[in-house]
């Protein structure tokens, strides 16, 4: 009797052990993941500035709508200071803001040097800075942005790939010449044309990204060289005009037009689509404000000291052409990114 | 005639008939009809802002906001029929605000009494201002396949010529027409010459300059639109470029003195010519843009050094001063 006392006593406790052991399984509870909160943390309530060189153009506004959609979700606050083209304007945004001690700052350089300093100055004061498509001279924590010479070079291998067996004489239809973005792409072209002996460049201009001024200068080129076989232009918003030039003298699809840009529906694919452009390179805009978010969310979820680390995003170009320009996933509208 | 009466008109005619004549001679491909033509098409625009600007010069005043108004109702335009309004209507509305414009500038001047120069700069900002605040969406306003057909005001071409100059040419007719011809045009000829003489005739001295204004901002409205009409797009941001500053040239280099009262359409035509002509031979030329910027620079230096060598300052000017 005894024995069977114990051995009833030992299989309640067995079974009771059972019980217990199976217990948080059977009430289906959570684990906490240990990491999440305190990212949450890192972010919320902090605040990220961002000073364009001026809002109102499909790059910037894109950059603007992409950022605050990936980073206002998680309590962040994203403000801009808008310098409207003035670089004292910028700069002086710049210098306000280093007091005013955001987490992040977004800086979109009009030239390599004008915020070079400032841009030092707001990293030794504790916060990070991105820049943006345009870099300076001075290296901060991120540089997210498209590469300017592989554009340079990638147009310019288009345009001699198109003049084979035709005249070989191109023309370049640069941006401004205080505009770094304009000098790299040049390189660019330098690089490709010093391979291609053959080619003749029968015209090189500043057109100071005006549509305007591009399209007089390539009306000129043309009268005086109608077998031009390609134009490298350096960005789509000017080179509407070059390619307005191309078409009034009936040559559209005989001159080879290739351009780059932000990669906005009706700035690009739509243009590509009705023969205005033969080849945009599209830095895709999305992709670069996603890229953005990303490296302030690391940063800031680190706890890196700004400075402490320098690196870089080149996005990866999308070539739009003929082929790809009908394709939704091609462009982006800027109207579904501000939704 | 004495060499002392030279006219600046007659100077610049000068610089530009030897230029002409250089690149004609020296410029392989220059001298060609297709490539005049080129060369006009590009000033086209430039020449009709100059003719907007020639009427309130003339009258004594300053217009800095026509490029404002070159931008911001051609871009209203645009960007109505990108949002689904028909042609006419979007051309109405941009009239209107046109003339709106032209009124509050005009009253401004004319009626309060500010001077033209800080008006129209001020003005100006605003109905920049506006258009990027309120009225456009972005920088750029694309076309839009509801303008289907406008784009020959810009681009389409008429017994060979192509639009812009034919514009132009209307544009300097009547312009011309109202200067030399009528009594609107003699009394802004007046009011340039002594505003205060002018008042004592009993000329309707403010009303005409109102007019004046009103007059300017439909033609930098029309230049607008060609503008947009050429480059299928209206680039809005033009308002920051110094555009402003080739439009005054245009007038002051034709021999329009800015003390006001003289000068007429022939001078703009010339300013523009001359202008047109050096860009054009600078492009062929291949000339890099710093060094083009320099040789603008002394051309028009030249112009007014001997200017000032051959019409030396009188008694006139020098109680009012120049501008």
């Amino acid at each position: 009797m005894k024995r069977f006392f114990a051995r009833a006593l030992a299989a309640t406790a067995c079974c009771l052990g059972l019980t217990l052991a199976a217990g948080p399984a059977l009430a289906q509870k959570g684990l906490d993941e240990p990491f999440q909160a305190q990212f949450k943390a890192a972010l919320a309530g902090k605040t990220v500035a961002y000073i364009p060189v001026s809002m109102n153009f499909d790059l910037t506004e894109g950059w603007f709508a992409g950022v605050k959609k990936e980073l206002e979700p998680y309590g962040m606050k994203v403000i801009v200071r808008d310098p409207n083209w003035s670089t004292n304007a910028g700069a002086q945004a710049l210098t306000t803001l280093i007091s005013e001690k955001p987490a992040a700052i977004i800086v979109h350089n009009p030239d390599v040097q004008t915020y070079a300093r400032l841009m030092q100055r707001a990293e030794a004061a504790g916060i990070h800075i991105i820049q943006i498509n345009m870099g300076s001279v001075y290296r901060s924590s991120a540089f997210v942005g498209a590469n300017w010479i592989e554009i340079g070079e990638r147009d310019t291998e288009a345009v001699v790939k198109a003049c084979e067996g035709k005249s070989n004489k191109i023309a370049i239809m640069q941006g401004a010449l205080s505009a770094a973005a304009s000098a790299y792409t040049l390189k660019g072209v330098e690089n490709v044309l010093a391979k291609h002996p053959q080619i003749k460049v029968v015209s090189s201009q500043a057109a100071d990204w005006d549509a305007a001024k591009a399209k007089g200068i390539a009306q000129t080129v043309l009268k005086q060289h109608p077998d031009l076989c390609g134009i490298v232009g350096f960005w789509d918003g000017m080179d509407i005009g070059t390619a307005a030039a191309i078409k009034e003298a009936g040559l559209t699809g005989k001159v080879f037009l290739a351009t780059s840009g932000g990669g906005e529906r009706k700035g690009a694919c739509e243009l590509v689509k009705n023969g205005s452009f033969d080849l945009n390179l599209s830095y895709d805009v999305p992709t670069q404000a996603a890229d953005m978010a990303g490296m302030i969310k690391w940063l800031l979820s680190a706890g890196v000291k700004p400075g402490s680390v320098k690196g870089s995003i080149y996005t990866t170009l999308v070539p739009i052409t003929k082929a790809n320009a009908s394709v939704e996933s091609t462009c982006w509208n800027l109207s579904d990114l501000k939704k | 005639m004495k060499l002392g009466r030279v006219s600046q008109q007659g100077i610049v005619f000068a610089i530009f008939l030897a230029m002409f004549a250089g690149f004609a001679f020296f410029l392989h491909g220059f001298a060609t009809t297709a490539n005049m033509l080129a060369l006009l098409q590009n000033v086209a625009v430039l020449g009709i802002l100059g003719l907007g600007m020639a009427i309130v010069v003339i009258g004594r005043g300053v217009d800095l906001s026509l490029i404002a108004t070159l931008a911001v109702p051609p871009g209203l335009v645009l960007q109505m029929v990108q949002d689904g309004s028909s042609l006419s209507l979007a051309l109405t509305a941009a009239l209107l605000l046109s003339i709106a414009f032209g009124l509050v500038n005009g009253w401004l001047i004319a009626y309060a009494e500010v001077p033209a120069l800080f008006t129209t700069l001020a003005t100006g900002l605003f109905l920049a201002g506006l258009g990027q605040a309120l009225l456009f969406k972005l920088d750029v306003v694309q076309w839009s396949a509801g303008l289907a057909g406008f784009e020959k005001l810009g681009q389409g071409v008429v017994l060979g010529i192509p639009m812009p100059i034919i514009v132009f040419a209307l544009a300097c007719v009547v312009i011309g027409l109202l200067l030399t011809r009528t009594r609107v045009g003699a009394y802004i000829y007046a009011i340039g010459d002594n505003p205060f003489g002018a008042r004592t005739t009993g000329i309707p001295v403010r009303p005409t300059i109102v007019l004046q204004y009103v007059l300017a901002a439909l033609i930098g409205c029309l230049a607008g639109l060609v503008m947009a009409a050429s480059v299928n797009s209206m680039p809005t941001r033009i308002y920051n470029s110094t555009w402003i500053y080739d439009v005054i040239l245009v007038v002051v280099l034709g021999g329009i003195g800015l003390s006001g009262g003289r000068g007429g359409v022939l001078n703009v035509v010339i300013g523009t010519l001359l202008i047109g002509t050096l860009l054009n031979g600078m492009t062929i030329m291949d000339i890099s843009y710093s060094a083009q910027n320099l040789i603008k620079g002394m051309v028009l230096l030249a112009a007014v050094i001997a200017d000032s060598f051959l019409n030396p300052r009188n008694e006139e000017t020098a109680q009012q001063g120049d501008i």
